[in-house]
């Protein structure tokens, strides 16, 4: 049976990890490749790396750690951030990268996915949405980090996205982002009744049953979280053997 | 050892040289037919889609050269589907050295396509599978599938049983990512190459 996918992401800038990393054990908790190796043996089923470098060395330093991270980890990974031309994930899939995720290029120019479906096929490319709600307009699109309103809807730009090829979207909520009170469950079903492809819930995992609730709740296929795993909150063993006693398909 | 790992701009080719060089052995990644029929096992890895990719193993004339080979082989992912007759996929005519012919997942509504993530194999009939046991899990990416046949060594279910491992006389094939699916993938690898 297919399990459910349980996804720590990692935020990276200039080739380091950033927020804090609270981790025992590891002599650099700012190696992605180390904090990554530490996550697979703990048996996170895949990895996102999010590269939030701003400087014109990103695509340097991003094909790197990609190199770095393919060499070293048995395990899928995806990586995003900035990612806008078919040429930018050429190189990052040709480096070992398992799937690239774009978010702002794909509203900018939403044919960029039918081209990158096309050149690479779906399997490997992952749209990213943020979505923020707003009582007044209801579950809406933002693009640049969360700073600018596309108004368009969410749902209808997530079906959008998967008929285009993309072959999973990864789904942020910002208005639960950071809170820590749970997955967006509405946003989070809506989208997986209204696509073929499946579906990585992001954004306020706080507590283990958050994760029962999305996996049961909101039919997502996976569950990413960077917060609570990188300080420890939760341990991804534990997190995963919860889920299984709960009668979710798990990898153990 | 010479190991060749076959070059057709296939995709995602960089993991599979890293999962060899974690377990020790050099491969050399070619499209030269000489170099691919001297080497003594070989790895046939693909992503991507099958109507383009059969276009370029025709471009460098490797749909003749596949077929004659004799050592160990394997394919892995679009690799394996290579390996069939014909795909639904653009109706892409294939290799035809394995009886299958290739068809999409259905799609429904609990069962996504693609088909992505961990899955369990079952029904494990080969060395290939050597000190694996049943219902361990490797990791799929796909939207198509090889039905069951005479030649399945192992089955995986979504929600219908499809061919996770094929296998015709040195023609050995994975649906999954051996180079990306943790320690049992490794093990995959690691019994191929004492084959």
């Amino acid at each position: 049976m297919l399990t459910k996918r349980i996804i720590p992401c990692l935020d990276v800038k200039d080739g380091r990890t950033v927020k804090g990393v609270q981790f025992e054990g590891l002599r650099d908790a700012g190696d992605p490749v180390a904090l990554a190796a530490r996550y697979a043996q703990e048996g996170a089923d895949e990895l996102v790396f999010l590269d939030i470098t701003a400087t014109n060395q990103k695509r340097t330093t991003l094909i790197h750690l990609v190199r770095d991270v393919a060499r070293e980890l048995d395990i899928p990974f995806t990586v995003g951030g900035g990612i806008g031309t078919v040429a930018d994930v050429e190189v990052l899939l040709l480096n070992g990268a398992d799937k690239v995720s774009i978010n702002s290029a794909a509203l900018h120019r939403p044919e960029l996915i039918d081209e990158l479906a096309r050149r690479f096929g779906s399997q490997c490319i992952v749209v990213a949405a943020d979505a923020r709600y707003t009582p007044q307009a209801g579950w809406q699109i933002y693009t640049r980090a969360g700073t600018h309103n596309t108004e368009r809807d969410a749902v209808a730009w997530c079906r959008e996205a998967a008929d285009r090829g993309a072959g999973e979207l990864l789904l942020t909520s910002m208005s639960n982002d950071g809170t820590k009170d749970g997955f967006a469950l509405d946003i989070t079903g809506a989208v997986a009744r209204a696509v073929s492809v499946p579906v990585v819930a992001s954004g306020g995992a706080g507590r283990m049953e958050h994760f029962t609730q999305v996996f049961q709740q909101a039919q997502a296929h996976a569950g990413l979280a960077a917060s609570i795993f990188h300080f420890g909150e939760i341990g991804i063993r534990e997190l995963k053997e919860h889920l299984q006693a709960q009668g979710i398909p798990m990898r153990l | 050892m010479e190991i060749a790992v076959i070059d057709y701009k296939g995709g995602n080719v960089q993991s599979v040289l890293y999962a060899l060089e974690r377990l020790g052995v050099e491969a050399t990644l070619t499209a030269d037919a000489e170099v691919i029929r001297r080497a003594d096992k070989i790895l046939f890895p693909g992503e991507g889609e099958a109507a383009s990719a059969m276009q370029e193993l025709r471009a460098q004339g490797l749909h003749e050269v596949l077929p004659t080979l004799t050592q160990p082989f394997l394919g892995i992912c679009l690799g394996m589907q290579l390996l069939g007759t014909h795909s639904e996929e653009n109706d892409a005519t294939m290799l035809g050295i394995l009886p299958f012919e290739v068809k999409r997942f259905p799609a429904a509504a609990e069962f996504k396509v693609p088909h992505m993530g961990w899955n369990n194999l079952q029904r494990l009939r080969s060395p290939l599978f050597e000190g694996l046991r049943e219902q361990d899990y490797v990791y799929f990416v796909h939207s198509y599938y090889a039905p069951v046949g005479d030649y399945t060594i192992a089955e995986a279910e979504y929600p219908l049983p499809f061919s996770a491992a094929v296998q015709h006389r040195n023609f050995y094939a994975v649906q999954f990512h051996t180079e990306k699916s943790g320690p049992v993938g490794t093990r995959i690898l690691e019994n191929f190459l004492k084959l």
